[in-house]
């Protein structure tokens, strides 16, 4: 390759002009880096410097707006979600051998009769069983999740919170925390304040009361670990769905980590909420 | 060749500088490459060995989607024009296969240019349009694999898919218009992608069809890049006369009942449509059902009815 002298010096050149350019650019880009770049020292004293912005709470920092009615859209596993499906049949699940026999002794009447027609509205099952969700800010730091379907109630956590002593419960101990996409490595400094406009909700639940995955008796222990991730998107119609992925981890009656994603459609108001308690036939 | 040195560093200091010049995304989009293994956690059947043959359960048909439907006879797998009509994007979701994914970039500035997606056994090679392109003009050809654009929002890669062939959207002949939509969010919690398709058919359906299917991060699975499409073949010669599709006319499917009786549902819940989606056909169901006994197939799995009990749920059930 052979490039004349007065070629090379051409592009150098040009190479200088694009350099100051970008940097122009550069600077006019990034309020900071204009801040930096200023030469002259201030004809004044520097004011003092601003206080540092308070922490958003939770809520105010939310990505994502949850709260409103939520309907459950059955596409996925419809035979066993919308009616108790047959004895045994547990196609699509991961189950241990140990899971199995608990399965194939399902026995719906002595759960009834034992005051344990709740144990397919656990928090590993509930969001699977088809209704309507409500969510609610409680607090500044704490969300909630009502469901219509045996009438449940899931609290999601936010920030230092520390789970009470006590026994496991159907909807156990959920922590939660916003995911928010990271900035590159080049980026201009964060804005104070504000909501990031895209993320996530990451919810982690433990300390739960031992239940079924599946209505039909298919058991999870009171060791499960459920993760879910709850994003929000909107299609072009204007609808917004809110999809679930859920993991439960569970080594006791799983093979490997149960992954499912139930869907919700968001509804304007409460006018088809519909409660109706647990039955462990139905 | 001090002159060549020269220009070696010009060039280099000028590809540092471009990619410099080029605008930085306001989030570190996440990666997407690797080797997603399926997880068929959900409607395993139907993903594994298929549907039943009349099974529209929880597919919001309209009527003209129903009758296409039910006119359909499988047979026409024979006909090697129609061989391939499964294979449409939509099928990731539809089908049972892991798949692979990476990225390709301009050589000079590093930018994304597109995502590729891999084919799976008849399924082509997918690739969605990163830069910015316009989708083609509403005449121009259509294809099996169709013409997809994406754009992230924060960490979702959105995916528009136009242009495809009629097809299926699921594996027992329920039709998809040329003029389908397909809508699509890739979504990465740590090593896990949920992709959510939204299919858009006002032709067949009478309303948008949503599914979201799980994989994992896998770096075992073996995945070809470029697995061999679908190649019609004449399998069985001489079926059926030149020029006819194979077909049911309407009322004389002989399988519509088969799904109802089997699990004890009602005809209109196995013929699908909009109402059969929402918890209150649930309720409408409550009184009318009763439990099928136990489970006489695929109850555990593919191997689910061959191996003694006790085994039977603990393989194959991925």
């Amino acid at each position: 390759m052979t490039v004349s002298r007065r070629a090379v010096g051409l592009l150098w050149s040009s190479l200088l002009a694009a350099t100051t350019a970008s940097v122009g650019l550069g600077a006019a880009a990034h309020p900071a880096a204009q801040a930096a770049g200023a030469q002259r020292p201030p004809a004044s004293p520097p004011p003092a410097p601003a206080a540092a912005p308070r922490a958003l709470t939770p809520k105010a920092a939310a990505p994502i707006d949850l709260t409103g009615y939520w309907v459950s859209v059955v596409t996925e596993d419809w035979r066993w979600r919308m009616v108790t499906p047959a004895r045994n049949d547990f196609a699509s699940l991961p189950m241990t051998r140990e899971a199995e026999a608990v399965g194939n002794a399902w026995d719906p009447a002595k759960d009834e009769a034992a005051g344990e027609q709740c144990k397919s509205y656990g928090a590993p099952a509930v969001m699977h069983v088809p209704g309507r969700l409500h969510i609610t800010w409680q607090d500044e730091s704490t969300l909630k999740v009502e469901t219509d379907a045996g009438t449940q109630v899931r609290v999601f956590h936010f920030g230092a919170w520390a789970a009470p002593a006590g026994e496991p419960t159907w909807q156990g101990d959920s922590v939660a925390e916003w995911e928010t996409p990271e900035p590159p490595a080049n980026a201009p400094p964060p804005r104070p304040a504000g909501p990031a406009k895209f993320g996530n909700l990451k919810v982690v639940t433990t300390h739960l009361r031992p239940g079924y995955i599946r209505k039909n008796g298919a058991p999870y222990s009171a060791n499960a670990v459920l993760t879910e991730y709850w994003d929000l998107n909107v299609e072009e119609n204007g609808e917004r769905w809110l999809v679930v992925t859920s993991i439960v981890h569970d080594p006791q009656y799983l093979r490997m980590d149960w992954i499912t994603s139930p869907n919700f459609k968001a509804e304007p108001n409460g006018a088809k909420w519909d409660p109706s308690p647990c039955s462990s036939f139905w | 060749m001090k002159h060549s040195t020269l220009s070696t560093a010009a060039l280099l200091f000028m590809t540092t500088l471009v990619a410099a010049l080029v605008p930085t995304p306001a989030f570190a989009q996440l990666d997407l490459a690797g080797t997603w293994a399926n997880r068929l956690h959900e409607d395993w059947t139907d993903r594994m060995p298929g549907p039943d043959v009349v099974d529209y359960l929880g597919l919001p048909l309209n009527d003209q989607g129903r009758a296409r439907g039910l006119s359909y006879s499988a047979a026409q797998l024979s006909m090697p024009e129609r061989q391939c009509m499964y294979y449409q994007p939509f099928y990731l979701n539809m089908g049972p296969q892991s798949f692979k994914m990476w990225s390709e970039s301009e050589p000079v500035t590093g930018r994304l240019v597109a995502w590729k997606i891999s084919g799976a056994v008849d399924r082509g090679g997918r690739t969605i349009w990163m830069d910015g392109r316009p989708h083609p003009s509403d005449n121009a050809l259509h294809t099996f694999g169709g013409f997809s654009t994406g754009v992230w929002q924060g960490n979702t890669l959105t995916v528009r898919t136009t242009h495809m062939k009629a097809g299926y959207v699921r594996r027992n002949g329920v039709p998809s218009s040329p003029n389908t939509v397909l809508t699509e969010h890739f979504i990465r919690h740590g090593d896990v992608m949920t992709v959510i398709s939204v299919v858009e058919d006002p032709a067949y359906l009478s309303e948008h069809y949503v599914l979201s299917r799980n994989w994992q991060l896998d770096a075992v699975t073996p995945v070809s890049p470029y697995p061999r499409q679908c190649d019609p073949e004449v399998e069985v010669p001489g079926i059926g006369s030149a020029g006819t599709v194979p077909h049911y006319l309407p009322g004389q499917n002989p399988f519509t009942t088969e799904v109802g009786d089997l699990y004890h549902l009602p005809l209109d819940a196995v013929l699908g449509g909009p109402e059969t989606l929402y918890p209150e056909y649930r309720k409408k169901l409550k009184d009318s059902y009763s439990l099928p006994g136990t489970c006489s197939r695929y109850c555990c799995g593919w191997a689910g009815n061959n191996l003694p009990s006790g085994l039977k749920c603990t393989i194959w059930t991925m």
